[in-house]
């Protein structure tokens, strides 16, 4: 880790008015995480079903894909990468010190929210909230990992996020039972699913695959993408273009 | 990107053009240029030309060839599939109806505005070669104008084309062809409608985030809340009892304001669960905020154009 890397990531994450756009989905979930409560009264299935969808399924992955490819992707963007990578220092610790740096953003603005979602909108004695408090930091820690690793790959990392995200995992996956297998989402609702116990089909938290096989895929493809970030960055090529 | 007229040349004096009628400074003391000279119009066409191109990636490098296409593609797939199953199956009408289509494609469609509209705008923006651009015989607003014009454009055909698809597959399949014909007309004035507004509201974020990726985050980011904020909300006032507010409330995503629009004016179902817009006064309302969205963009864009490039 690198202190001036990250000071300088932390600037250009929230620096100006990009900060705003950081904040204005948490908020919005918030505000419907009450509006849920006032509708049904904090009944926890209803909450479950504002969490485990909007939240889980475009907020987690939404704010992700922003603090992922804010923290590397403009500057490989408008080729400023070069001032960093010239300076002495391993291209591992730049990487990682942007890895932080994003996953703390994450932390602050994904999955806080989520978690406030769940209690707002309907709890019983914290339940929900731990379980969706572990399943969103998992999802979190797996999403920025690919997204920051996407960004250094390819400069269309928003989009091609966006379609993995969105498209495979909530489209496809909504249809196509085998898409489900290989999603961060299923993954990480895996121990949701085991912390609720017999809850969880009641309050319709339910995952495909059993906690170690989650597990266990979560922490391969964080591994997986941290590296190939690394390799990637090592032999970067800066192509001028639009 | 101008740079073509500043072609490196051998050295030529510099002479003083009388013939310019505008006050424009055409010799900067590069090359010397004697032909006929196209006014403002012709401008403002090669820049609507220009950027209907660029967003398909005509004439850019293969790179920005992939998305646009590849989304494209993505589009054309439904229509495809859809025409040959009602002509292998043999149905009596088709499974989507064109204005659903739309709908049910949000999330793509979505994804290619936010790639187009930044392209569009932002790089012009970051580079600062917006004065470049006025100092030929052309006004900001036709600058604005032009972008916005060449983004709908692009966006119509896109949607344009798939529907026109559904057409074919529908004529190849002998469905009652006037039926079909006027479902058409329905599903290419609804992409019309909707091409204007998205790009009224891609452009006006885009406008305002030189960062590319932003831009294209800041699109989808937008487009997608808006979606899932008039869902929730909808189903939250039905749980409540507020029909009415229910079905209105749909107005705060362009793709549910289009749907509403097709069921007042066309009587398709709509496309959601809930059956906006309630009766003659629902479709004059879902119309003009239609109408507020996109006027409201392009006056936003004018005024934002209005100062950018001056340092």
């Amino acid at each position: 880790m690198n202190r001036v890397v990250m000071h300088l990531t932390v600037r250009g994450l929230f620096g100006r008015r990009r900060a705003v756009l950081l904040v204005i989905l948490p908020v919005l979930l918030l505000l419907l995480a009450a509006l849920t409560r006032w509708a049904s009264g904090g009944d926890p299935t209803a909450s479950a079903g504002l969490t485990g969808g909007f939240a889980m399924g475009t907020v987690v992955p939404l704010m992700c894909l922003l603090v992922g490819t804010g923290v590397i992707g403009p500057e490989i963007d408008d080729g400023s990468i070069v001032y960093l990578l010239a300076k002495p220092l391993p291209r591992r610790t730049i990487l990682l010190s942007k890895l932080v740096v994003a996953l703390a953003a994450a932390l602050v603005f994904a999955v806080l929210p989520a978690m406030a979602s769940a209690a707002i909108a309907g709890d019983q004695g914290m339940r929900l909230t731990m379980a969706f408090g572990v399943t969103a930091a998992l999802a979190a820690i797996t999403y920025t990992t690919i997204f920051v690793a996407l960004s250094v790959v390819t400069r269309n990392a928003v989009i091609v996020g966006l379609l993995y995200a969105l498209v495979w995992e909530t489209l496809l996956g909504g249809y196509v039972p085998g898409v489900r297998d290989v999603s961060v989402r299923q993954w990480a609702l895996a121990p949701a699913e085991q912390l609720l116990g017999t809850r969880a089909a009641e309050w319709g938290v339910t995952s495909v695959v059993s906690v170690t096989v989650g597990l266990a895929l979560l922490a391969a493809t964080t591994v997986a993408a941290a590296v190939l970030a690394v390799r990637r960055l090592q032999t970067l090529r800066l192509t001028t273009g639009d | 990107m101008p740079s073509n007229e500043l072609a490196a040349g051998p050295p030529v004096p510099v002479t003083p053009t009388t013939s310019a009628a505008e006050d424009v400074i055409h010799d900067i003391g590069f090359r010397h240029y004697d032909g006929a000279r196209f006014g403002r119009g012709w401008i403002v066409r090669s820049l609507l030309v220009e950027t209907v191109r660029g967003i398909f990636g005509l004439g850019r490098p293969a790179k920005s060839k992939i998305m646009p296409w590849v989304l494209f593609g993505i589009l054309m797939l439904p229509p495809l599939i859809i025409a040959l199953w009602v002509i292998l199956t043999g149905g009596k009408d088709l499974p989507l109806s064109y204005t659903g289509y739309l709908s049910s494609m949000q999330f793509v469609i979505s994804l290619f505005v936010a790639g187009a509209a930044p392209y569009c705008v932002s790089r012009d923006l970051r580079h600062g070669v917006i004065p470049l651009y006025l100092s030929r015989p052309m006004k900001r607003s036709d600058y604005a104008l032009a972008k916005f014009g060449g983004l709908s454009i692009g966006l119509f055909l896109v949607l344009a084309v798939p529907e026109t698809l559904l057409l074919l597959g529908a004529v190849l399949a002998k469905l009652s062809i006037g039926h079909q014909l006027a479902g058409w007309a329905g599903g290419i004035a609804i992409s019309a409608i909707l091409a204007l507004a998205l790009s009224s509201v891609g452009l006006v974020i885009a406008a305002f985030t030189p960062r590319r990726g932003l831009g294209v985050a800041a699109i989808v980011t937008t487009l997608l809340v808006a979606s899932g904020m008039s869902f929730v909300l909808s189903g939250i006032a039905e749980q409540k009892g507020y029909l009415k507010l229910s079905d209105y409330v749909a107005m705060l995503d362009p793709f549910r304001l289009v749907d509403g629009l097709a069921v007042a004016w066309f009587g398709v179902s709509s496309s959601s669960s809930t059956a906006p817009p309630p009766g003659a006064l629902g479709g004059t309302v879902f119309a003009l905020v239609a109408a507020a969205l996109v006027g409201g963009g392009v006056a936003i864009l004018v005024r934002r154009y209005r100062k950018v490039g001056v340092v």
